[in-house]
């Protein structure tokens, strides 16, 4: 292990504590060299985790680091970032932080703009817990506690965030190593809310339950599954929807929150702090 | 042109023997080794496209290249 | 050099904000919910004035954890909440705790269970300001009884949460909050600022857990030459996660102790005419102010009452009350609950015999409710 990214790594705290064959090595890995090609140094990062298997990220990584609470990196994240703008905040989550016990703040800081970098591993299921569904696991997929089959639907990360009005959204899987770090890349040069979600193997739980015993068939599985964007365009609603569509979803410049409540500072000084006689319409 | 010359390392004390790098290995570069550990088979063949490395969980794979005749 | 007072006449929760920043805050992060909102209100205003950012968040969950993110940036911060609210801040406040982040949590008490009478008046979050958050912890609770004492006590908060770095519960009530009195901001000398401890060693040697004598570990903030690092998990001096008994015990251990060796500065009290009284009332916040009065009354029929009003509850003031506890015939503790502090009163004062006067039905206590059990009580 020798690279320039390896800055970011805390060699010694190697090897980590993950199952053989679980995909969040490969995450860390592109964030460290994502970080490593922005230009950046350890001091000027930050990262904020969740709980859960990847919650454990920042025990791996050389940056300022708070190992918060079930569900509440985007917040914890947000009130750095909205305080410390100069900071690159990365808000490092599962599917259960980022999309079922804390999916409020996923929509809320996508609608914010706030410019946190949610980097989110979806394996499909609580990998810490002993496998049980998330709100990511898809329909009929068998889980601890699903074992005949899940009776929801999963959420589209990706596609929530871009509706809510994240600036930079893309999704991949770590089959497809290299272009999770190209959008970790671009989502921590754009501005505003940016988050990239990548499809996981869990060989330990998901894949075991579900016909996929090793993690090289859970590799075959991402491989297979994915679908680019434009290929998907071509699928029907149904196909879709038993497919994982990778690609960049949106790569908007619109400003961030810090940008818009400077401007609004701006206004505000303007009138001597008076609200009452700022014209904004009413 | 001079012709690169790639190693590829496998570091036994992070792998994991999960077997991703072997399976996915486009020119089958690396195949099983003793217990479990991969092993570089055909370095001759590697063409320094990085896939195992960028794909290994673990850190334990490094893929150096060099001007032939240079040392690795 | 001295200045001229800066004298108002504010609304309790006006003068929470305004001491608030006159502590230093910079950052407020909160979701609205009376009889908290004036709070959040001026935050949004003077905040943009102060160069700070405000935040109104999506739920308290969410607002808890900003401003702990906010504080661990290096920024003081503050939410404000009533009842439902705080019951949502609980999950973040052991998180605070834990971390070790300054931050200052104002509850605005209302009833409850649940929604309860919203949004009367109630004292009844006294035990979960202290025992809220899952997990053995200290807790510093602050009960202000006046406006002016919503300014000072904001401050004073501020100061411990910096000193200790720890969480603060600034527990007011809906009386409190919405009252209006003269307030003199400042004070002569200005307000007395406490910051946390920074860090001044080589970058490389920082550990962000490591106690100065006092129990405190000093402060790095991120984009600094040090790295910050944070942790709920149970960690060691590096940050990083030790789940060995050992160090269990001596993390548990240090985060009581550098709280409650401090217990001296920390405890603050007021006496009326607890000289020479053989009934002694007992009580906080808005029920202090109607136990001076009924104690005045008594005097005037010849009752020889006083009063022990106690500022900090949590950690309890477990001396002053086991003083004057002592001298008194009979003791009564008025609350707007079904008796909540009243136990601590009867462990530290060892007196079964206490007595409480309960209300919870929306409405404050007045003095003549509190007379009339003097006069039922003595013997």
């Amino acid at each position: 292990m020798s690279r320039a990214y390896t800055r970011f790594l805390l060699g010694k705290a190697l090897p980590h504590f993950w199952c053989p064959g679980c995909g969040n090595g490969i995450v860390l890995a592109a964030i460290a060299r994502a970080l490593a090609a922005a230009g950046l140094s350890p001091t000027e990062v930050v990262v904020v985790t969740g709980i859960g298997c990847w919650g454990k990220a920042d025990d791996y990584l050389n940056v300022n680091a708070f190992h918060g609470t079930h569900g509440r990196a985007l917040p914890i994240a947000t009130g750095i970032k909205v305080n410390r703008p100069e900071l690159t905040v990365l808000a490092l989550m599962g599917d259960g932080d980022c999309a079922t016990i804390g999916g409020n703040h996923l929509l809320h800081a996508a609608r914010r703009n706030v410019g946190v970098k949610a980097i989110v591993v979806n394996n499909f299921n609580y990998g810490m817990t002993g496998g049980q569904y998330s709100s990511t696991t898809p329909g009929g997929k068998a889980t601890s506690t699903s074992p005949f089959g899940n009776p929801e639907e999963g959420l589209d990360i990706a596609r929530v965030a871009e509706a809510a009005g994240a600036n930079y959204v893309a999704r991949s899987t770590v089959y497809h190593a290299a272009q999770v770090e190209a959008y970790i890349r671009e989502a921590i040069s754009a501005p505003g809310f940016g988050l990239v979600e990548v499809a996981s193997t869990c060989p330990t739980y998901f894949g075991r339950l579900n016909g996929m015993r090793t993690a090289t068939d859970m590799m075959k599985w991402l491989r297979d599954v994915a679908a680019s964007l434009n290929a998907a365009r071509d699928l029907s609603e149904e196909e879709r929807r038993r497919r994982i569509v990778i690609g960049k979803f949106c790569d908007r410049r619109a400003p961030d929150f810090n940008q818009r409540y400077e401007a609004i500072r701006r206004v505000a000084r303007e009138s001597g702090f008076n609200p009452g006689v700022v014209n904004i319409g009413r | 042109m001079a012709r690169k010359r790639v190693s590829v390392t496998i570091d036994p004390r992070l792998c994991k023997k999960c077997g991703i790098c072997v399976e996915f290995c486009p020119k089958d570069v690396l195949g099983p080794g003793r217990d479990g550990v991969p092993a570089v088979l055909s370095p001759e063949s590697c063409t320094a496209c990085r896939l195992c490395e960028l794909r290994c969980p673990d850190f334990a794979i490094l893929v150096e290249e060099a001007e032939d005749g240079e040392r690795t | 050099m001295a200045r001229e007072p800066d004298v108002r006449y504010l609304q309790g929760n006006e003068a929470i904000a305004e001491g608030a920043f006159a502590a230093g805050a910079r950052f407020f992060a909160g979701y609205p919910i009376t009889p908290s909102s004036e709070i959040a209100e001026i935050a949004s205003r003077r905040l943009l004035e102060l160069g700070g950012v405000y935040l109104q968040m999506e739920d308290e969950l969410a607002s808890m954890a900003a401003v702990i993110g906010a504080s661990f940036a290096g920024v003081k911060s503050f939410t404000a909440t009533s009842g439902p609210g705080f019951s949502l801040m609980q999950e973040n406040l052991g998180l605070a705790v834990m971390t070790e982040t300054p931050c200052v949590v104002v509850n605005i008490q209302r009833s409850g269970p649940s929604t309860g009478l919203a949004t009367k008046p109630a004292q009844a979050d006294v035990m979960q300001a202290r025992w809220g958050t899952h997990g053995d912890h200290a807790a510093i609770a602050l009960c202000p009884c006046s406006v002016q004492e919503c300014y000072d006590l904001t401050v004073m908060a501020f100061n411990y949460a910096e000193r200790f770095r720890t969480p603060v519960v600034l527990l007011a009530d809906e009386i409190v909050g919405h009252m209006r009195e003269k307030v003199v901001l400042g004070g002569p000398r200005g307000v007395e600022v406490v910051d946390r401890r920074r860090y001044s060693g080589e970058p490389e040697g920082y550990m962000p857990y490591l106690a100065g004598e006092d129990g405190v570990p000093a402060f790095a903030a991120p984009g600094g030459p040090s790295l910050g690092r944070a942790n709920s998990s149970m960690h060691d001096e590096t940050g990083f996660a030790n789940n060995t008994p050992e160090n269990a015990t001596a993390v548990i251990r240090r985060l009581h102790d550098k709280v409650y060796n401090a217990r001296s500065e920390i405890c603050h009290v007021k006496e009326y005419m607890t000289g020479d009284c053989d009934i002694v009332l007992i009580s906080y916040g808005a029920t202090s102010r109607a136990a001076r009065a009924a104690a005045m009354r008594a005097r005037e029929k010849g009752l020889r009452a006083g009063c022990l009003t106690l500022t900090t509850i949590w950690p309890f003031p477990d001396e002053a009350v086991a003083r004057v506890c002592r001298r008194a015939e009979r003791v009564i503790v008025p609350e707007m609950n079904t008796g909540q502090l009243i136990g601590e009163v009867r462990r530290a004062a060892c007196r079964p015999d206490v007595v409480g006067l309960n209300k919870f039905n929306g409405l404050g206590i007045d003095p003549g409710e509190i007379l009339r059990k003097i006069e039922e009580v003595r013997t």
